[in-house]
């Protein structure tokens, strides 16, 4: 129990940096979001009058006070540019963000776990490394290059699939045009793949080298059955940490992806708010992914821990 | 260029000693092993031999292929492939091979550059929180846990924005975002050492914290830090051509393969695949080859998989 408490315990500590990291960050250049939204041509007084009614020209630490407060009654500020609250905003993109990263991930992963350990038995073999050089490309590859090359061919040569994610914000509005998600997951899925079954062929030959495995063996077990319930179940569990730690991976590539394909997403939002020096959206999302990065951590941690008993009984 | 290769192999030579007195305790395979495995390695022969004519390419390439890099010809602009032009020419006219040299010296110096500050800065903060311990390592490994918690991309974005980019300051914040890993890793690998026999040792005769830090846990612990240096090299390639993509690049008149190839992709669909496919190749290889380096250090060290 100690393990699981100190763990949530160092996550709510993590919690707290990232706000403090969010707001100096957003604070390095004071008054330049003035000048952002009002032009290079505003008057000093108009400045003033900006930086008053956002609070900006109090002291930082006053400032944070109150941003620790605000954020804590769930409120993340206004957004400069649309005038709509930070929150709102988020929480419209939100499922749409949860249905393009979720399915990405869990499809990933249906592919990349019985590729790593389909490789990892094939060892050196032909298959082995012609998957190898599959996801080492993939790896490897740049991935706004990697969706537009899906473009180029899926919607342009072919023409068999939209090059743009639906325009809707609403789960329901994205759904109604299912044709047009292909692209963005398909793009997310192949990305995850390429790290994933690297990481699972790794795992899975560690196992095959495990004397546990000549055991079973040895008393008779059948190639499917050692596969089953040896290696899949002791290589597997890693995996759950490699999810938890690859989300910040994950949104980047989603930054990417939702630029490419003009997905309504939050990584879209951000990268608008980055151009456009909107303060508010850039630390309320910053936050935001922040932390579901902890919490997913977290989660991590603790079916590892659940699973393992090594793990919360260790000195880890 | 070339003189980087070399030191990388000696250094794993000196890696070995380490990771296989972590494998095996008091039996030590000597560095040649690890060097001689790493050397028999077809992945690593292929990968050095990639970066090294790469950095020909690159380095000795202009000295024999002279193009105009500098000067915009708008007369000679989106020329096929052809006489002249092996490569044909981009959207301001400049020369795509010759580009490519010149380009490629930004990324390989930009990944350089980043790999030998984030492995400095990661090894100083890793080793420092690993033998410290107690509350010095928990608050450090806080701050890193962090930085780590808000994706380095997202980071970038909003740095980017608040600093102007030239090559200096993205190779600051590159390695600003990727010494985090380098250091977590140092860390566990002082940590495992700390309790090494001669490491009690070298504190017995009384060795002060820093000596030992630097005669003893840092070379120990070289083979993690030149693996994690070398994939430091192509994710800080990639993420540069990220970057480009995202317009928070490079600024002109620098050419790097990341912004040729995002200013290709803006005519790719109008038939000017001479535009994109030789940088995508050439950084797509280049990536390739710095992980395959990396994967077969990393192979190297690991005496279960020889």
């Amino acid at each position: 129990m100690t393990y699981f408490l100190r763990r949530a315990a160092q996550a709510l500590v993590v919690v707290i940096g990232v706000m403090i990291l969010t707001f100096i960050l957003i604070h390095l250049v004071p008054g330049s979001a003035a000048r952002a939204v009002l032009g290079v041509k505003a008057t000093a007084g108009r400045i003033a009058i900006f930086n008053a009614s956002y609070g900006l020209n109090r002291p930082l630490y006053v400032q944070f006070g109150e941003y620790v407060d605000q954020v804590l009654h769930g409120n993340l500020g206004v957004s400069y540019m649309t005038q709509q609250p930070v929150l709102t905003e988020i929480i419209q993109r939100l499922p749409g963000d949860v249905l393009l990263l979720g399915v990405s991930t869990v499809l990933a992963l249906l592919i990349a776990i019985p590729m790593g350990i389909y490789q990892a038995v094939r060892r050196n073999r032909l298959s082995d490394h012609l998957l190898d050089g599959v996801s080492f490309t993939l790896y490897s590859m740049p991935d706004f290059f990697f969706a537009i090359m899906l473009i180029a061919l899926f919607s342009v040569q072919l023409r068999i699939l939209p090059p743009e994610a639906p325009p809707a914000q609403s789960l329901t509005g994205m759904l109604a045009d299912p044709r047009a998600l292909v692209l963005p997951i398909l793009t997310l899925t192949l990305v995850s793949v390429a790290g994933f079954s690297r990481y699972m062929r790794a795992a899975a030959i560690d196992v095959l080298a495990q004397d546990y495995l000549r055991t079973a063996r040895a008393k008779g077990a059948s190639e499917r059955l050692v596969l089953f319930r040896h290696v899949l179940r002791n290589s597997i569990l890693p995996i759950v940490t490699l999810v938890g730690l690859s989300f910040p991976g994950i949104i980047s590539g989603a930054v990417i992806a939702e630029e490419v394909f003009n997905f309504q997403g939050m990584g879209l939002l951000f990268f608008q708010a980055a151009t456009e020096h909107d303060f508010p959206v850039l630390l309320g999302c910053t936050l935001i992914i922040g932390v579901a990065t902890v919490v997913g951590n977290l989660a991590a941690d603790f079916a590892y821990g659940i699973l393992d008993p090594r793990i919360r009984h260790g000195d880890a | 260029m070339a003189t980087h290769e070399l030191p990388a192999g000696v250094g794993v030579g000196v890696a070995g000693v380490g990771a296989g007195a972590e494998q095996s305790g008091n039996e030590r395979p000597g560095g040649q092993t690890a060097l001689r495995a790493w050397l028999a390695n077809r992945r690593a022969r292929i990968g050095v031999g990639i970066v090294l004519a790469l950095a020909a390419f690159c380095y000795l390439g202009p000295l024999f292929y002279h193009t105009n890099q500098v000067t915009v010809e708008l007369n000679s602009a989106t020329l096929p492939p052809g006489a002249g032009h092996p490569l044909g020419t981009d959207g301001y006219g400049y020369d795509v091979l010759g580009r490519l040299m010149v380009g490629g010296q930004s990324s390989l110096e930009l990944g350089f550059a980043v790999a030998i500050a984030t492995t400095v800065i990661g090894t100083l903060y890793g080793a420092i929180a690993g033998w410290a311990g107690g509350i010095v390592d928990v608050v450090m490994m806080r701050v890193i846990d962090t930085l780590l918690a808000v994706p380095g991309l997202v980071l970038l974005l909003i740095l980017v924005n608040i600093f102007a980019p030239n090559l200096l300051m993205i190779i600051a914040l590159l390695t600003a975002l990727s010494w985090l890993g380098t250091a977590r890793l140092v860390r566990g690998e002082v940590i495992s050492l700390r309790s090494r026999e001669y490491v009690q040792a070298a504190k017995a005769v009384g060795g002060d914290s820093w000596w030992i830090i630097r005669t003893h846990l840092v070379p120990n612990a070289f083979g993690v830090i030149i693996v994690s240096a070398t994939f430091t090299i192509a994710d800080a390639i990639l993420t540069l051509s990220a970057l480009s993509f995202l317009g928070l690049g490079l600024p002109p008149p620098a050419a790097d393969w990341g912004t040729m190839l995002t200013d290709g992709l803006n005519y790719l669909f109008d038939g000017y695949w001479w535009m994109v496919y030789p940088p995508a190749i050439i950084l797509i290889i280049t990536v390739i080859a710095f992980n395959l380096v990396g994967e077969a250090i990393r192979d190297s060290l690991d005496v279960r998989l020889r």
